[in-house]
Parts: C-alpha cells; structure tokens; sequence
C-alpha cells in the first residue's frame, strides 16, 4: 500500500535560505526537478532581459521526511523569483500550510509571499533566518514591523540547523492544530 | 539537469512523449504516489526505454516529483508518460490527501508526533 502523502511549502524572497531549511530537516539530499517555461510565460516576462534568453527553467527543491510507515511528509522550497509565482498555485493546492522565510537584512524580498498565503488564506508561519544564526531583533519587532496578526506565529531561526528547522515545522503544525480546534462560527 | 546547452534541454524531454506537451488526464500532482503493478498485466504493450526506466524507479512506492528529479526530466514530461503508464494497467496512481476544509486533526497530530522524532 502507497503512504499517504502531505506537503508544506517553504517561501520567502530569493536566497533567503529555503533550500537549506529544506536539507536541514529532510532526511535525503534535497531533490530538484527543473520545468522549462512555457512560450506564454516568456511573452508576458519583461524582467532582467531575460527576453534575450531562448529558453529557461525554473527549478524547484523539495525532501521528504517519512512521518510513519502511512505518511509521508514533502517540504517544497517555493521558486524565489517574482516571475515564475505562476507555479506557485499548483504548488499551493493540497498544502497543509507554508513557512515564509525572512532574512532581517532585507526583509521586503519575502513581502510577497506572505500576501500570496494571506489572500489565499493558506496557514503559514514566519521564520526569521538570521545570518550566521544572529538575530538582531526580537519576533515581537519583527512581528510589529510587518504588521503580521497575532495569530501568525513568528520565530526565530537558523536554516542551517536541524533542531531550529524542526521546531519552525512543529509551530506550524501546532497553529494548523489550533485552527482545527477553535473554528470560528459562520458568522465571525 | 546539467550540462547540454539550453536548446537541447528544452528540446529532448518532449521528444520522449512523441511531441505532447499537455497530459491525456490531470490528476497527477507533485506528490501523486505512483507504484508498478506487479507483475505486469499479460496483455501490456512492450513499455519504451523511458518508461522502463519509470517502472524500474517506481518498484517502489515514490511521489511524482521524486521520480522527476532522479529522471532528471521534467515533472510535466513525466506525468505525460505517466499517464501512457496508467493507461496500460502498468501503474497504480494514489492521489494526496485531500483536505475539503481543514485537514484532519488525527492526520496533524500524527505529522506533529513524526517531526518531533526528528
């Protein structure tokens, strides 16, 4: 019998350290495939020139931690470009919820993922990576500066440690526990 | 995928599925499990080397984006054979768990037990 299979995705600004939460906590090497861009992607792309290129791909980074011997649990690193959020719907069906990755240096580069989860109203929690594993400012600033609901967990992190990946997972589980658990009525 | 200039890239995986672009069915996702039947149905066509290769990857319970990356192909290259493998009896497909809603409280508590095993 084929395991149940879930998936949450990692977002968040180019470079942000997707790919190396996704090697953290995933128990093979992170995987890639690589999609070429469809014709009608290119006509509409009008950023960096990429119209002088005949063809590109867009890659995507995922693993797999086996949650039992029925369950399976795949981690997506999201596309970090702007123009290739096109994929990000597909991706976005069928998730349990999303980690949106931020880097304290430049923090805007991961605003757009956090608006795609908001008006989707996909489950997600905000990791702040810091670099080299500093972290210059507390969740509750960070929180305050993206005017981020309190109902959206923010923590602190380091992408490249296992434990620290972990715990930014379990918080989002723990807040896809609790939406279960206290549904709002129809009417709220 | 490395190496091979750009064109060439673009070009060969859609050559495997005889020039189709778009999949014959549309419930294959990135983590669609696809197993081989085993053993295969007798009145199979002989399979193509690529989808030998898929049946050989797929002995195994494995997710669709999984067997794309070690085909080092194209998840929507795959799926189109994939579809040609379903179609042929010489696969079974197990859709992911679907979520009308909320996901289930059991399925979060036991992903929730899992990680923290990690």
């Amino acid at each position: 019998m084929a395991p149940d299979a879930v998936k949450i995705l990692i977002a968040g600004g180019f470079g942000v350290g997707k790919t190396t939460m996704v090697g953290s906590v995933s128990e093979i090497a992170p995987l890639r495939t690589e999609e070429p861009l469809t014709v009608a992607g290119l006509d509409v792309d009008d950023l960096l020139g990429i119209e002088q290129k005949r063809a590109t791909t867009v890659a995507l980074d995922f693993g797999r931690i086996t949650i039992s011997d029925d369950l399976v649990l795949y981690l997506f690193g999201t596309p970090g470009q702007q123009r290739f959020w096109f994929m990000w719907n597909d991706l976005a069906i069928g998730a349990l919820g999303a980690v949106v990755l931020i880097d304290v240096r430049r923090p805007e580069s991961s605003f757009a993922a956090i608006d795609f989860f908001e008006r989707r109203r996909i489950p997600f929690v905000v990791a702040v990576n810091g670099f080299h594993g500093r972290h210059p400012y507390p969740a509750a600033e960070i929180r305050e500066s993206l005017a981020l609901p309190t109902h959206v967990p923010v923590l602190l992190c380091d992408a490249r440690e296992r434990a620290s990946c972990r715990d930014v997972l379990v918080a989002l589980i723990d807040r896809l526990i609790a939406d279960v658990e206290f549904q709002p009525s129809p009417t709220s | 995928m490395s190496g091979g200039d750009e064109a060439g890239r673009l070009v060969r995986p859609f050559t495997l599925t005889g020039g189709r672009t778009r999949p014959s069915r549309a419930d294959f996702t990135l983590i669609t499990t696809v197993t081989a039947v085993d053993p295969p149905p007798e009145r199979a066509v002989r399979p193509q080397p690529e989808h030998t290769r898929i049946l050989r990857l797929c002995a195994r319970p494995v997710a669709v984006a999984e067997l794309a990356a070690h085909l080092d192909l194209p998840v929507s290259v795959v799926v189109i054979m994939l579809c040609d493998l379903l179609e042929a009896g010489l696969i079974t497909a197990r859709p992911p768990r679907s979520f009308a809603g909320t996901p289930d409280l059991d399925l979060l508590q036991k992903v929730r037990d899992g990680l923290g095993r990690i």
